[in-house]
């Protein structure tokens, strides 16, 4: 991990409630300091309701926290409009989901093309960029082929090619490896350290289990809506 | 750019889901598609009636004397009604004569070509002693083959001199001659036959032989067929006993003569001085052309009335599209929000659905149009004029079934737009 100090995630007392003034009001996050930097690879570990979920979608620009501040890459995302807040996702932020999501009936090639085209890129420069990162994760044979022809790891493979699709700075992985065999779930993890080390990705991922969570360089334990340990780990360093 | 990967994407989930995009469509198919076949038969039936009317002469100007409208209905005494003003029927005063009629011809007679009468006597048969034959009689003058074409077999037609003679002559169609002679030829020429009109027995000698025509309004194919008979003016005024006179003839206009109507209306004028003093009757013509044209507009009136009723199956079709579309949101929720995270905005999105249900309403109003053209010319066939759909009503449909899918598309694919990504991503 490259050592820079500079701050790419800035949260400050996040705070998020679901059903907001309605009588079974519920208050998820209260009140999450975090502070990422650039390059790092971090891992929020929680119970199931611990409120990861919630603050991964917040860090993703998916949901806006009901108070508190959230500064992205000097953004200030509480502030930014909804068109504003989609260019954010498609640019700066590579989501990894748990289930995949590629788009069904389209090839991997379309699925890695996806962000690109949203961007406005021309087609040329898509599918020439598509392929690199097909290739950068091993699935060049398998441009071709549509996500019900690929196995689970397979799948994730391609869709950590799309994350990637216009280099954004920061990747966020929910649970990448919660569906995948072990091996499978494996090579997925060594794919991240080779985007953490080699392409100088910050990487948040969200999972449940101790043994993931130890090869990150951080480790951040939420539980209930809060914070409540950060540790270092030697493992990745 | 976007555009193009949109219908893309809108032909994949179209094709698959094959079944169930076909039934969608079928309400765009049956509405276009009914619609298409409805203009093919309405401009088929044009054909017809213009055709049938060009075979009736568009040159010929037909006057008649009309009861005058009663404008006074109640007098000043508040006794008298208008209608008792005449008697109300047609005396020989009311009649248009001779005279009139050389004058007429004389005023204009670079335009005229011929006048045409006819006085229609009725249903009559006819009788040489061995066999008989239904004939229509009527009696014509000179002018009158100028109006009606016939095609003449044997012998001669009705001349002015059979008319001035007050000859007792008759033509009768090929169709009478076969029943009353069983053959057609010279030999039949000034025979004898019997009329029986009114209990009364008249003869006739067979002047001429024409050939006759079956037309798309009658077309009777049985050997004992009425057919028309003619004899002269004279004759047939005789046998009525009618007055000396005629209620209605035929202008039929020199060639070259531009304005029909105008001329039909220069007609009127110079015979309204005879009438100035009628109380019950005026001069009152008409044009072929006239009464084509009110015949265009009623097709044209129905032919719009029924393509209202089939525009709201359209209408139907055009739900299902957006049920369709509704369902289909649903199912791709997922997507959708996947979509969002990977950097798609709002009208991105929006477009996506409104392209996917615009290509529904596209192909269905396609596969319409080839089905309005295959009812409409099976239609058109049993009318017997064939004619393509017309090129308005293909634009119409397609432009009309893209519409639908805006229309309809626009509510599931705005609602698609505005999902909350997070939600979206969560769906199951």
């Amino acid at each position: 991990m490259q050592k820079e100090n500079k701050i790419i995630i800035e949260l400050n007392k996040i705070v998020k409630k679901y059903y907001v003034g309605k009588p079974n009001e519920l208050e998820i996050l209260h009140g999450i300091d975090l502070q990422v930097y650039k390059g790092e690879f971090i891992s929020i570990v929680g119970e199931s309701g611990s409120g990861k979920s919630t603050l991964m979608n917040i860090i993703g620009a998916l949901d806006k926290p009901d108070s508190g501040s959230y500064n992205l890459e000097g953004i200030d995302i509480c502030q930014a409009k909804e068109k504003h807040l989609s260019e954010i996702r498609g640019r700066r932020i590579g989501f990894i989901f748990q289930t995949y999501n590629l788009v069904a009936r389209t090839t991997a090639r379309a699925n890695v093309e996806l962000p690109m085209l949203y961007r406005g890129l021309p087609k040329k420069e898509r599918q020439s960029r598509a392929e690199e990162l097909l290739e950068l994760v091993g699935m060049k044979d398998r441009i071709w082929h549509k996500p019900e022809e690929l196995s689970g790891g397979q799948k994730q493979r391609v869709a950590i090619a799309r994350a990637m699709a216009n280099n954004p700075g920061i990747l966020l992985a929910d649970e990448p490896t919660g569906a995948l065999d072990s091996q499978s779930g494996r090579k997925i993890m060594d794919i991240f350290h080779r985007l953490n080390k080699e392409h100088g990705k910050t990487i948040i991922l969200i999972t449940h289990s101790p043994e993931l969570a130890s090869e990150t360089g951080r480790i951040v334990t939420l539980c209930d809506g809060r914070i409540i340990n950060v540790r270092r780990s030697g493992a990745a360093c | 750019m976007l555009i193009i990967e949109n219908i893309k994407i809108a032909f994949g989930a179209l094709f698959s889901n094959k079944m169930r995009s076909l039934l969608t469509m079928l309400g765009i198919i049956i509405g276009i598609g009914s619609v298409i076949a409805i203009m093919t038969v309405s401009e088929s039936l044009g054909g017809v009636v213009s055709d049938s009317f060009q075979d009736m002469g568009a040159n010929n100007i037909t006057v008649g004397i009309k009861k005058r409208e009663q404008e006074e209905s109640v007098r000043a005494d508040g006794m008298k009604f208008g209608a008792a003003a005449g008697s109300g029927s047609i005396e020989e005063k009311d009649l248009v004569t001779d005279e009139m009629l050389t004058g007429l011809k004389q005023t204009f007679q670079d335009k005229i070509d011929a006048v045409a009468i006819s006085e229609n006597i009725g249903s009559c048969t006819a009788n040489n002693g061995t066999a008989s034959a239904n004939i229509l009689l009527s009696g014509i003058n000179d002018g009158y083959f100028a109006s009606s074409k016939i095609t003449l077999l044997a012998g001669r037609r009705i001349k002015a001199s059979d008319i001035e003679g007050n000859k007792r002559v008759i033509m009768i169609s090929d169709k009478a001659a076969k029943n009353l002679f069983n053959s057609i030829n010279e030999n039949i020429l000034c025979q004898k036959i019997a009329i029986n009109y009114n209990g009364k027995y008249e003869d006739f000698y067979i002047t001429g032989i024409y050939k006759y025509e079956e037309n798309t309004f009658s077309s009777d194919s049985s050997s004992n067929i009425t057919t028309a008979a003619y004899i002269p003016l004279s004759a047939a005024k005789e046998l009525l006993h009618s007055y000396e006179g005629y209620s209605q003839f035929t202008v039929v206009t020199a060639q070259g003569t531009e304005d029909i109507s105008l001329f039909a209306e220069e007609i009127e004028q110079y015979l309204k001085p005879y009438y100035i003093n009628n109380e019950d009757y005026e001069i009152s013509s008409s044009t072929m052309e006239s009464m084509a044209e009110s015949m265009y507009e009623m097709i044209d009136t129905i032919s719009i009335a029924i393509s209202f009723i089939a525009g709201i199956s359209l209408l139907v079709g055009g739900i299902g599209v957006m049920n369709i579309m509704m369902v289909s949101i649903t199912e791709r929720t997922k997507e959708i929000g996947t979509r969002k995270a990977l950097g798609a905005r709002n009208s991105s999105i929006r477009l996506q659905f409104i392209t996917e249900s615009v290509i529904l309403c596209l192909i269905g109003g396609i596969l319409g149009i080839i089905t309005g053209f295959i009812l409409g010319a099976i239609a058109a066939g049993i009318l017997g004029y064939q004619v393509a759909a017309p090129l308005p009503a293909i634009i119409f449909s397609v432009g009309f079934s893209m519409a639908t899918g805006v229309f309809f598309g626009y509510y599931p694919a705005n609602k698609a737009a505005k999902m909350n990504p997070v939600e979206a991503l969560r769906y199951e």
